[in-house]
């Protein structure tokens, strides 16, 4: 008997020290909660978050704050950077890395990683222009449904692969990226022959994409009609809580919350609205870009945080073995992430192809498929599955077009340009793994006894 | 091998091959929720498990003790429908049954709580709790609903420690993730609670946290079988000890017939030595307790 008493004698005692730590009853569980539901006014609120903060789990925040800080670098030295034209030709250069940023978000969830999207997202565009091209082209929508359909059959099909065979997804898509290359230079060959492998884009609607913009009054009436929806959603949705006796976030944080959406949107139109043609020529309003990813951004976010699809993937992220056990369908979940993955790649090329007005089999396709994978991890996707989001996926490709503007604008080249990307990534995925062990790690838990030491 | 099928109209005296007077009257069927009778399980030669024969009623903890490889976890996986015995019946309410897959389990309302609790850390426990039986509204989640069954169900299991059902899983101490994961098994209308080792990880604060769900768990009318090492806890909790020793279930009857001492030698030497009862084998112990 002493000996079946010894062993859960002797854990009990460390077990206690963790599960009770100096301070608070109850601190360090509300550490890694987020403090919307919890918190019952704003102070408590903050105090909450603060909480968070330190030990890793903190949202979108750092990626705001580290946006910020890099926008006020480069306004300082170039002060060029914060003019109406630059900045929007920042959002419309920036565009494609944040869509193949929200690609890799749905199989980063998994903890798996799509290598190929670079080249799949190519391939699509290149199936789209060439549906479009010719004497009589058909609707620019058959074209854009045909090459969509091409990326998300072409993820699917690796997804297969991966589920069936049981095959690590890292080896599976890098032959996809190698595949696709080697596709992409006879796809383009065969569109478009002696073309020194140049296929041209011929829709004017898909040029409008990044090369045109609505006009100021719509930019107006879209933006407060987004803002009115989105914080017509925001507070139903905690109304709804309260009549049900749930928790709901404190009113301040709401409307605080509401009020940012609103500053963002103002900013954004002010800015887009103001002239920023050359010579004589006016050109002002929002470019269409951005409708198309805030569109992307909130189906995308719906379908992850408000769908049975969505929160099987988190939890296949999580821990894929519960997952099994509570009766999900591990292989079809993934597949279809993939597929989405996919999917989004595909629009990816296709704003791709609306920038350069065609597709050109000089595609960086590993450069980009890193930068998805960097504008993922940036906004606080974790590469271990289980943690992200489409909102942190579009602020991480933000930063990464606002590195590669910036330091174009200062005239520094591609040498900068990646080693920048490659410091604010390492400091991400830094962040990243701190946050991931702050849940179980015992090398975190020194660093919140070290946090908690120096903030007494 | 048994033939699942043949032993169906049989009186049970003759299932298992032992004495008549170990089998239990009519009374005791109706009582005991799940009755197995003389179940076998073989892995090729290996015989891990031979004729069991074991009641878990209704509304009593059951432990299920034994030393390392006497067969505990053979004995539950055959229950959850994780393995399918080699032999012998068991029986659901008195009905002869066939657990052929956890579906199968969860189908008749046995639910199984392992080890490693099967939780998402980045879920929340609403999350967690629903997971695979998410409720949906206009097509999207009904996080209201769900939220609300998951709180109604904590409550009722007085597991009132948590500061917020919306908390990460993986912010929970160790003690909240088995009342979490043990919910979770309730709230699926489960009948018979399995767990494996449900204080083995946990403080002594915990421990009193789990302990006290299972004893009411048993007194809502749940059928509790506890696996454990920590004799303590069980002695704590159980109403009912079972004790296996190298496959055979040696031992069986309440907790009252038992004290640590007997316990810990049946476990290890498959018989008690104490008086009264002599050398003889410790199978003959407790089994006029099935009443109890």
């Amino acid at each position: 008997m002493a000996s079946a008493d010894n062993d859960p004698g002797q854990q009990s005692a460390t077990q206690v020290a963790v599960d009770e730590p100096a301070g608070r009853p109850g601190d360090a569980a509300i550490a890694v909660t987020t403090p919307d539901l919890i918190a019952d006014s704003l102070g408590e609120y903050i105090r909450i978050w603060f909480r968070r903060l330190r030990s890793g789990e903190s949202g979108v925040l750092p990626v705001v704050i580290g946006l910020i800080a890099i926008v006020i670098y480069f306004q300082i030295r170039s002060p060029l950077f914060l003019s109406a034209g630059n900045l929007v030709n920042l959002i419309t250069q920036a565009a494609f890395i944040v869509t193949f940023g929200m690609a890799e978000v749905f199989v980063l969830l998994l903890g798996e990683i799509d290598l190929s999207v670079g080249y799949n997202a190519a391939l699509g565009a290149v199936i789209t222009l060439w549906i479009l091209s010719g004497v009589h082209p058909p609707p620019w929508w058959v074209g854009v449904l045909g090459g969509l359909a091409f990326c998300a059959a072409y993820a699917g099909l690796e997804g297969l692969i991966i589920t069936w065979l049981k095959l690590p997804s890292f080896v599976v898509t890098l032959a996809g990226y190698l595949g696709g290359f080697g596709l992409l230079l006879a796809l383009i060959d065969m569109a478009a022959p002696n073309s020194g492998g140049t296929i041209r884009m011929t829709s004017s609607v898909l040029n409008a994409i990044e090369g045109g913009s609505m006009n100021p009054t719509a930019s107006w009436i879209v933006m407060i009609a987004a803002v009115a929806l989105a914080g017509a959603f925001i507070s139903f949705r905690d109304i709804n809580r309260r009549r049900h006796k749930l928790a709901a976030p404190p009113i301040t944080v709401t409307i605080l919350k509401i009020a940012a959406m609103a500053v963002a949107g103002v900013v954004l139109v002010l800015v887009s609205n103001t002239n920023r043609g050359v010579g004589f020529s006016v050109v002002e309003g929002v470019p269409w870009v951005v409708l198309v990813i805030l569109g992307l951004l909130v189906i995308w976010t719906i379908l992850l945080n408000r769908t049975r699809f969505g929160r099987y993937v988190y939890a296949i992220g999580g821990n894929a073995e519960a997952a099994r056990r509570a009766g999900v369908n591990l292989s079809r979940i993934r597949i279809v992430a993939f597929m989405l993955c996919g999917l989004t790649a595909g629009v990816s090329g296709i704003i791709y192809a609306s920038n350069l007005s065609g597709m050109s089999s000089n595609f960086q396709g590993g450069q980009y498929v890193l930068y998805a994978v960097a504008a993922a991890v940036i906004g606080g996707t974790s590469l271990f599955g289980g943690r992200g989001r489409m909102l942190g996926a579009v602020l991480g490709g933000l930063v990464v077009g606002v590195i590669y503007n910036g330091l174009q604008l200062l005239g520094l080249g591609p040498a900068a340009q990646n080693i920048w990307t490659a410091g604010v990534l390492l400091a991400a995925v830094t962040i990243d793994a701190f946050a991931r062990s702050g849940q179980s790690g015992v090398a975190t838990r020194l660093f919140v006894r070290i946090f908690r030491a120096s903030s007494n | 091998m048994v033939n699942l099928g043949q032993l169906d109209d049989a009186p049970p005296a003759t299932a298992g091959g032992a004495p008549p007077g170990q089998w239990s009257t009519q009374q005791d069927q109706s009582a005991a929720l799940l009755q197995l009778r003389g179940v076998g399980k073989s892995f090729g030669p290996v015989h891990a498990l031979t004729n069991v024969d074991l009641d878990i009623p209704a509304g009593q903890v059951t432990a299920l003790v034994g030393d390392n490889g006497a067969g505990k976890t053979t004995l539950i996986k055959c229950i959850a429908g994780i393995w399918e015995p080699s032999g012998g019946e068991i029986r659901w309410n008195g009905r002869p049954v066939h657990i052929r897959s956890p579906k199968d389990a969860t189908a008749l309302g046995i639910a199984t709580v392992y080890q490693d609790l099967a939780l998402c850390d980045n879920l929340d426990i609403v999350e967690n709790m629903m997971l695979g039986h998410e409720r949906l509204k206009y097509g999207l989640l009904d996080e209201i609903s769900m939220e609300q069954t998951a709180k109604q169900t904590l409550k009722d299991l007085a597991v009132t420690t948590v500061r917020s059902v919306r908390q990460t899983v993986g912010s929970l101490s160790g003690g909240q993730r088995q009342s979490v994961a043990v919910a979770k098994a309730v709230m699926l209308d489960a009948r018979l609670v399995i767990m494996d080792e449900p204080t083995a990880a946990l403080g002594v604060s915990q421990t009193e946290l789990v302990l006290s769900l299972i004893t009411r768990l048993a007194s809502r009318g749940h059928g509790v079988l506890v696996i454990s090492h920590n004799l303590n806890d069980v002695f704590r909790v159980a109403d009912r000890i079972a004790v296996l020793y190298l496959g055979q279930l040696v031992a069986q009857g309440p907790a009252t017939d038992f004290d640590p001492q007997s316990v810990v030698e049946i476990m290890t030497t498959g018989r008690t030595s104490r008086a009264g009862n002599g050398s003889e084998p410790a199978i003959s112990r407790g089994i006029n307790g099935l009443e109890g």
